[in-house]
């Protein structure tokens, strides 16, 4: 699915990223975890190709294509979805124009034509009850005056309006009650098949026992230092970053 | 530099004035005191305060001729395509004079009179009331200069209880053989509990040099609704200076939409004056304009008494080289307590090249008031555009929505759909 190599990013002229490397296969479920400041929303941000973030040595294979080659545009199109941290309002333009353009803007990337309006409403329909997202919402303007849950249950309802290949959880779970988490994750889970990957960029485990990884890294310092199965998720959770810290300079 | 070349032009337009006097409807008294207030005045330039972003002073040089009879053909069928609303009542001004043959007047509901000011001024007990009492000559040299010159224009009287529902658009029309300048004069009288809808526009056929000096009055009485819009979609020779006056009476809405989606030159007044207790009046406008267009909109709100409420929303898209000035006065008099003004200007810039002036001005002399006011002048949202990327939305389109968006705001205000679809396909073409 994705294969990245020793990559270095920076942004305003400081190095953030410093030598990342990571594989994830298709199907798979990646958990990145770190302290604050460690990189990992740089991590998220670079990959969905926003433009202020400067690569400076390494490479990103996504499905044989060279990511870091594309535009943000052409990334979503072949099957990259960053779910935002801090989802953008935008007033004036509905939910509903939103997705109908975005997704006729990927059909036409792929040599298809627009997407039916019953078909699109037909799934609509369908998505939202995957996150339990009021019908109501889908008809204001984008994320303007929805709440905290509810941005982000829109960002995981447009995740399975546009069927990625790969989704970019940037903190998802940053901000969300019980029950909202809950429902989040099972949108994500829904979403899990053979096919699709996921990267969970999170600093609690606690979105992870609701979306159980296949594996989980720890990014310190712009490098990921530790890797293993969902119990270093837990052991994180007992013993904190501290202990990795040490373990890198030693490194 | 050019002053020589301003007396010039300035001594042809009294030589004119002079010489048709004689020919000119109404009080020749008004005319000839109007005449030697803009004399002593002068064309403004950009000395004066109040036209210190735009310089008609610039523009009006002497290859503008004031003859009117100097026309090409206007057809019917060049006002079917100006016809915005489909059923309406369709008035005529070209080149600055009233149409009556383009004016088919047959099917006028009862209580709503149309008719030429000309005549109206001369012959209609309520024209003769309501003339030349809110636009003071003393106020702006074009003023005075319309005044003293207006050879034409309409007189619309909406009478006591009557509420209509269709709109009445009064087309202004320019297609001369010369660069001319022409002055209609327009008089709207809705009376009270009276209900009306009138469409301003402002066209122009050919490429010839076209300086519109255009002044309307409106009287809204006691407890009166009326909306009033303005569709400025002149072509690229057209130079405008519109002056709207509007007195509005008590427990009365009026409602301003002015867009300005054409012409090179565009200077806006709009002036709204409370007379009475709980009057209410919205002003909202939006200017999306390219290559090097000026326009710039100046707005008096003057709340004189107590309980009304005002409120202004001005938005601009600016591209390429062209420039846009706002400039929203408020005046809450020292008697006008408990009033509610409120305004806002936003302006999108699209190029490095472009330019918005903006400055909003509040003169507050009572205590017990609600007044806002706040302006932004900035580049499109970059995480919007982030945001709409991330999901595929290509950057051509990403920005064209936000600034459909943004101009949206604006255009929603509209409360006929036949209107605001036409207003978004200019707009869609302008952002092409």
């Amino acid at each position: 699915m994705i294969t990245i190599k020793n990559l270095h990013a920076s942004v305003d002229g400081k190095e953030i990223l410093k030598g990342l490397s990571l594989e994830v296969k298709d199907g798979e479920v990646h958990a990145i975890m770190g302290p604050n400041g460690s990189g990992k929303s740089t991590l998220a941000s670079v990959l969905a190709g926003k433009s202020e973030y400067e690569v400076t040595a390494g490479e990103v294979i996504f499905n044989g294509k060279n990511l870091l080659e594309l535009s943000a545009e052409d990334r979503a199109r072949e099957g990259v979805f960053l779910a935002f941290q801090y989802p953008v309002e935008i007033p004036g333009v509905s939910n509903i124009n939103f997705l109908k353009t975005s997704i006729n803007e990927i059909r036409a990337y792929k040599g298809l034509g627009p997407i039916e309006p019953k078909e699109f409403l037909a799934m609509v329909k369908e998505k939202q009850k995957l996150v339990e997202l009021d019908g109501k919402l889908t008809g204001r303007s984008v994320n303007e005056g929805f709440s905290g849950g509810e941005k982000k249950r829109n960002e995981i309802f447009q995740m399975a309006m546009l069927e990625p290949s790969l989704g970019i959880l940037d903190e998802t779970d940053s901000g969300l009650d019980i029950d909202a988490l809950r429902i989040v994750a099972n949108g994500v889970n829904k979403l899990r098949d053979a096919k699709r990957s996921f990267i969970l960029v999170t600093h609690y485990q606690r979105l992870l026992d609701y979306i159980v990884p296949d594996f989980v890294h720890v990014l310190y310092n712009g490098r990921i230092v530790k890797s293993g199965t969902k119990e270093l998720a837990l052991e994180l959770e007992e013993k904190g970053y501290d202990w990795l810290k040490s373990e890198s300079v030693e490194a | 530099m050019n002053a020589t070349a301003t007396i010039t032009f300035k001594d042809s337009l009294l030589a004119h004035f002079e010489q048709s006097l004689p020919s000119l409807f109404g009080d020749a008294q008004l005319r000839r005191k109007a005449a030697l207030y803009f004399e002593e005045k002068g064309i403004p330039n950009r000395k004066w305060e109040d036209y210190k972003y735009i310089n008609p002073e610039a523009v009006l040089k002497s290859d503008f001729g004031f003859r009117t009879n100097r026309m090409r053909e206007i057809t019917p069928h060049d006002i079917n395509e100006f016809k915005l609303v489909k059923d309406s009542i369709v008035i005529v001004i070209a080149n600055g004079i009233y149409s009556a043959e383009l004016s088919p007047m047959n099917t006028l509901p009862v209580g709503i009179t149309i008719s030429n000011i000309a005549d109206a001024v001369v012959s209609n007990e309520i024209a003769k009331k309501h003339y030349a009492k809110y636009a003071k000559f003393d106020a702006d040299p074009f003023v005075a200069l319309n005044t003293a010159m207006c050879a034409g224009g309409v007189f619309v009287h909406v009478a006591k209880n009557v509420q209509t529902k269709t709109p009445i658009q009064i087309i202004h029309v320019s297609n001369f053989e010369t660069p001319s300048i022409a002055q209609p004069r327009n008089l709207i009288v809705v009376e009270e509990s009276a209900e009306a809808i009138v469409i301003e526009s402002y066209e122009t056929i050919g490429p010839i040099k076209t300086f519109l000096n255009t002044l309307t009055e409106v009287y809204v009485g006691p407890n009166a609704k009326f909306d009033h819009y303005r569709i400025q979609t002149e072509g690229e020779n057209a130079f405008q200076m519109n002056t709207l006056q509007a007195s509005v009476c008590g427990n009365s809405l009026y409602n301003t939409y002015t867009f300005t989606l054409g012409g090179i030159f565009t200077r806006n007044n709009l002036n709204i004056l409370f007379t009475e207790k709980n009057g209410e009046a919205h002003l909202y406008g939006l200017y999306p304009i390219t290559n090097s267009q000026v326009v710039d909109n100046h707005t008096i709100v003057d709340h004189a008494v107590p309980n009304c409420m005002s409120n202004e929303l001005y938005k601009g898209v600016v591209n390429e080289k062209a420039s846009a000035t706002f400039n929203g006065k408020i005046f809450v008099r020292p008697d006008a307590q408990k009033t509610n003004a409120f305004q806002t200007n936003r302006n999108i810039l699209l190029s490095d090249d472009a330019t918005v002036n903006t400055k909003p001005q509040l003169e507050i002399y009572a205590d017990d008031v609600k007044c806002s006011h706040g302006t932004s002048t900035g580049k499109v949202n970059e995480d919007a555009m982030f945001y709409l990327q991330a999901r595929g939305i290509g950057k051509e389109s990403a920005r064209a929505l936000l600034i459909r968006a943004f101009a949206e705001e604006v255009v929603d205000q509209v409360k006929i759909e036949e209107l605001r679809d036409y207003i978004d396909k200019r707009i869609d073409s302008i952002l092409k």
